[in-house]
Formats: structure tokens, sequence, C-alpha cells
């Protein structure tokens, strides 16, 4: 898969040092000096032989018109799951087990891999849907009560509330 | 206030052990293996998040640290399921299918290749 957003080396280094960095300090919960200086060392460490792996962004996500949409995606996406769960719930429980189940295909206008990932990963948490593969710009859904067979129709129901939010942050 | 965290601490709690109960019914009562993923794997991630998120709140020294565990769930969780669907198909284990043959549009991919390789 060709990569269409890659960052540079230093970028790269840089971003990953700072969010390892963050995770340390989540965890450890206290800005004591020996624990922050602890954190930095490994941070740097393991940044060194990882950096190479990451391809998310580059310092331009920091843009507050970016971080207005990422806000924006994370309500997006809990409204998302709460309504899938409640959709699992009716399914389970109603007696004659009201499915229609089958894989639908459609096309994406995302470009960067981590893009699609975050779909893919979107598309499962939300009602009745579940990401079996990507092919390319082809995604393969199982649904769970198949409204559509039509891969415009199927997109318009299943990607299209994320996908328009993605396109402005990636 | 320390009582008012532990109420929706609670309250959390009782939601995740409900839709963790829901996502185990449909494990049993689903026909195949991609339905019982989308029952197991929405139950689960709603679930699993919504109790750890209580214990945060009941101890609300271990608030932050939970945070961080939701976020690797809510990471996770879709990928392994995404895994465990692929690879249950590529060992020919077709989804249950009520309208027919052409509710699968993944069997392509499939045929494709099988057809080279003959």
């Amino acid at each position: 898969m060709e990569k269409t957003t890659s960052p540079g080396k230093f970028t790269r280094f840089v971003l990953s040092w700072l969010i390892l960095f963050v995770v340390w300090l989540m965890f450890t919960s206290t800005l004591a000096i020996q624990e922050v200086i602890t954190g930095l060392i490994t941070a740097f460490l393991i940044a060194l032989f990882t950096s190479r792996f990451f391809t998310c962004c580059d310092f331009s996500i920091f843009s507050p018109v970016k971080l207005f949409y990422i806000f924006n995606y994370f309500f997006v996406f809990l409204w998302a799951l709460i309504t899938a769960n409640l959709d699992v719930a009716r399914r389970v429980i109603s007696p004659k087990l009201p499915i229609n189940p089958g894989i639908v295909k459609f096309k994406t206008k995302l470009t960067s891999d981590f893009a699609k990932m975050v779909l893919a990963n979107s598309i499962t948490l939300t009602p009745g849907t579940l990401s079996v593969d990507i092919i390319d710009d082809t995604y393969y859904i199982h649904w769970i009560d198949v409204k559509s067979l039509d891969p415009e129709e199927a997109h318009k129901d299943i990607a299209e509330q994320f996908e328009k939010i993605l396109l402005k942050i990636f | 206030m320390n009582q008012i965290l532990e109420i929706i601490g609670m309250v959390l709690l009782l939601i995740g052990g409900i839709f963790l109960f829901l996502g185990g019914l449909g494990i049993f009562r689903m026909p195949d293996t991609y339905n019982r993923l989308q029952a197991g794997t929405k139950a689960t991630t709603l679930g699993g998040m919504s109790v750890i998120l209580s214990v945060g709140l009941l101890e609300p020294g271990w608030f932050i640290k939970t945070l961080v565990l939701v976020i690797f769930i809510a990471l996770s969780n879709p990928i392994s399921s995404h895994a465990l669907a692929r690879a249950n198909y590529k060992r020919k284990n077709y989804p249950y299918l009520k309208g027919g043959k052409e509710y699968d549009k993944y069997r392509e991919v499939y045929q494709k290749e099988e057809e080279e390789t003959a």
C-alpha cells in the first residue's frame, strides 16, 4: 500500500517522543522531578526505535481548526457507539432475532492509511456494521441488517458522517 | 462531591454490567461468527469502557490511568474483531445469509484468487 502522507524523519521522532511522554505522565499521574526525567529518557529511547512506524500525522494536527474537528469527531463517535449498543441490545433481546446479514462493499475518498484505519475502526463500532477488510480504497463491511446492496447508498448509510469529518482532519 | 462521584460511578458500573451481559447473550443467540462478533465487539467496548471509568470515579486517584485504558480499549477492540472476521473468511467460513448469494460481496475477491491459482 502506498503512503500518501508520510512526515519527515524528525517530525515523526519528535511527535512519537511527545506522545509516549504524555502517556507516561498519565500512567504515573505525578509531576515529581525524578519521574519526569525518567519518562523523558524512556520515551526518547523507545521513540528512537519506533518512530519509523509513526505515520499518522505531522505538526499541523495541532492547528485549532483540526483540533476542533477532532473534538467534533469524538462526540459523533461517542453517540454512534451508544446507539450501536442500544441497537445490538434490541436485536439480541427481541425473540424473533431481526437480522438480515450480508457483506457489502463501497469505495472511500480518504487517501492516507491512518485515516482509513480510523474510519474502519469507527465503522466497526457503529450500529450493525463490522469492517471485514480494506483492499486499497474498497471497504468490505459485514452488515447485520442490509438495507441496500448498492455501493453508493451503503457508503451514505455507513461511512458518510465520519468520512466528511476525517477529510477535514487528514 | 465525593458522594456524587460515587453515585455516577455506581450507575456506570451497572450500565457496563448490563451491556456486557447483553453481549454474552448475543454471542449465545446469533447464528454465525460474524454476527457474534458484531454483538461481542460493540457490547464489550462500551461495557468495558464504562466499567473501567466507574473504577476511576470510585477511586479518584486512578482516574487518569483509567482514561488511558479506555483509549486503549477503543483503539484495540475493533482491530482485533476485524482480524478475527478476516481470518475466519480466509478459513472459508462463509457468513450466514438470509437473502441469498448476492448478499455476500466479499466472495468475489477470493473467487478471483481461486481462478488465478486454478
